[in-house]
């Protein structure tokens, strides 16, 4: 049966009208980081423009971003791999043994309003002097990922067969060895998930760090945030912040798009 | 029969041990501790002991009207953004359910709002909304439509909000139901073609019903995030103008960091888990209904 070519074009042009709404915005703060505030203020709103780069001048020499990002980067990547050493055995086990309490207990922490664990441990880092330190950051990051990891990788162990790992058992290996050298290696794609995932959503927490980091443990979410205090807002070096800080999240997805849908769609499709 | 070493025999319990021992030091205590603190009366600043007043509290905290307004706007925003949410994502999904040349780059577009990070997305849709400067009250202008205060006035400013929730998360509602509709069986859909029905009665009786579990999880994991939004509220408007936008976490969160009433805070928190709770088990209950 051939199509109609007036229908292709009649979908394609549906197509178009889904994809406007969804990336303007990323368009519209790409362009306003290149512009000068005259050009953002200006009314109507200007689609042609010169170009400048004083926006991340500001941003890296004037507001040392690089220090921000850096810690960004050294929660979440240290929360993640915590999580994953915690969450990755915790998720076999509940595969195996079919632990579904246990899964169940560790899931609560998605149910939780964050502030019913924040205002405790806000009283408690205060008085152990541990504000402000990457030790209470990457505490409080790990109950974002580790909920995650267990929820994409228990599936994930649950779908291998046993006899893989049983082969290796009969050949001398203790379980716990079959796990490291016969499942892990076999799970990369769901590790791959699993870190993805937790990485971003880490990154891209917001109240944790609000409320535990200072000076100089403070994430990019609240640096971009402090940018809006001035009393004149300068759009053009806040959009530039604003792209600073989605571009990880953004390159990660382009790369491992097949991971991170799977990871968002684990649980809610049976198959 | 090999002799099992003593990590084998105890693989169960050791292998979830550190990850139960993190829970429990990092949530159950501090959120038990929260629990204990809902009966109190405790302002952190106040220098004041800690005193135990017990269901007091509570109604003291019901008696607030801040804190009723917060409440009803907490299920004024999840009901809106979630019913349209279900409603364009799924229609999004049965568009896009076809073989068609992009479809591969269609979907990396499709995650883009939900892994970009609320804050930034928040500091966005600020620029979009602005009065003065913004980019949809010259459209509006050019359309020839009043202009709109969005989220500085107070009336506008919770579907503006709305809006922005609707913007990032619709797409997560569409990537979870298109992958529904990937594993549905053909089935159903051959004898419906044999007994020669239309396409209307193969969506309404076929494919709608058969996804109904897929897309009931997808609303319960948007709503259990939807009832405790906080980024994009609290980066926009902070709960203003005045208090017209708080909704239950922002309130809690103000509470507890803002004026420093510890008690009053985690009173709210018990009633914001106590709807995420019984949200989450009346949809379930919903599900099962339809997985039968």
């Amino acid at each position: 049966m051939k199509r109609n070519p007036l229908v292709i074009v009649l979908f394609y042009l549906l197509l178009v009208a889904i994809v406007i709404p969804i990336i303007f915005p990323f368009i519209w703060m790409l362009m306003s980081s290149f512009k000068t505030q005259v050009d953002i203020i200006s009314w109507p709103p200007r689609f042609i423009f010169t170009p400048v780069m004083r926006n991340y001048q500001r941003v890296f020499i004037e507001q040392d971003f690089l220090h921000y990002m850096k810690n960004s980067l050294i929660v979440s990547i240290v929360a993640v791999l915590l999580s994953l050493l915690l969450g990755l055995p915790a998720a076999y086990s509940i595969a195996r043994y079919k632990q579904k309490k246990l899964s169940v207990f560790i899931l609560v922490a998605r149910l939780m309003p964050g502030i019913s664990f924040l205002m405790p441990w806000y009283i408690v880092f205060s008085r152990l002097r541990l504000m402000d330190s990457y030790i209470a950051l990457i505490l409080s990051h790990m109950l974002i990922a580790l909920p995650l990891v267990v929820w994409v990788m228990s599936p994930y162990f649950d779908a291998v067969p046993r006899e893989l790992e049983e082969a290796g058992m009969v050949d001398g290996l203790t379980q716990q060895s079959a796990f490291l050298k016969i499942l892990l290696p076999l799970s990369g794609p769901g590790v791959v998930t699993a870190t993805t995932l937790s990485f971003i959503f880490s990154w891209n927490n917001f109240m944790f760090s609000q409320v535990l980091s200072q000076q100089k443990t403070r994430t990019l979410p609240i640096a971009v945030y402090n940018f809006l205090s001035y009393v004149e807002v300068d759009w053009g070096a806040v959009m530039a912040a604003a792209v600073v800080i989605m571009a990880p999240a953004i390159v990660l997805t382009m790369f491992f798009q097949k991971y991170v849908i799977k990871g968002l769609t684990t649980g809610a499709v049976k198959g | 029969m090999v002799r099992q070493g003593f990590v084998e025999r105890h693989l169960r319990i050791l292998f979830p041990l550190p990850a139960v021992i993190f829970v429990v030091v990092l949530m159950v205590f501090p959120v038990g501790y929260t629990f204990f603190l809902s009966f109190t009366n405790w302002t952190l600043t106040s220098g004041r002991p800690l005193e135990v007043v017990g269901l007091k509290s509570y109604l003291q905290v019901l008696k607030e009207p801040r804190f009723v307004q917060a409440l009803g706007r907490t299920f004024y925003f999840t009901f809106a953004s979630v019913i349209v949410e279900m409603l364009l994502g799924t229609t999004l999904a049965l568009i896009l359910h076809r073989n068609f040349v992009g479809k591969g780059l269609m979907k990396t577009l499709l995650l883009l709002p939900l892994v970009a990070t609320p804050v930034a997305i928040g500091i966005v849709f600020n620029l979009f909304y602005d009065p003065t400067i913004g980019i949809l009250n010259y459209v509006l202008s050019v359309l020839g439509l009043p202009q709109s205060g969005w989220v500085s006035d107070a009336k506008t400013v919770m579907p503006s909000l709305i809006i922005v929730d609707i913007w990032q998360w619709t797409p997560m509602i569409t990537i979870i139901v298109l992958a529904g509709l990937a594993g549905l069986s053909t089935e159903p859909y051959e004898s419906a073609m044999v007994d020669g029905a239309n396409s209307r009665q193969v969506l309404f009786r076929i494919t709608l019903p058969m996804l109904m579990p897929t897309i009931l999880t997808a609303v319960i994991l948007r709503a259990i995030d939807a009832l405790k939004t906080y980024d994009i509220i609290y980066s926009m408007t902070r709960g203003g103008p005045g208090y017209t936008s708080e909704n239950l976490n922002v309130l809690a969160f103000k509470y507890s960091f803002e004026y420093f009433r510890m008690g009053q805070s985690a009173v709210m928190l018990v009633f914001l888990f106590i709807i995420v709770m019984a949200f989450s088990l009346l949809v379930m209950r919903l599900r099962r209904i339809f997985e039968m």
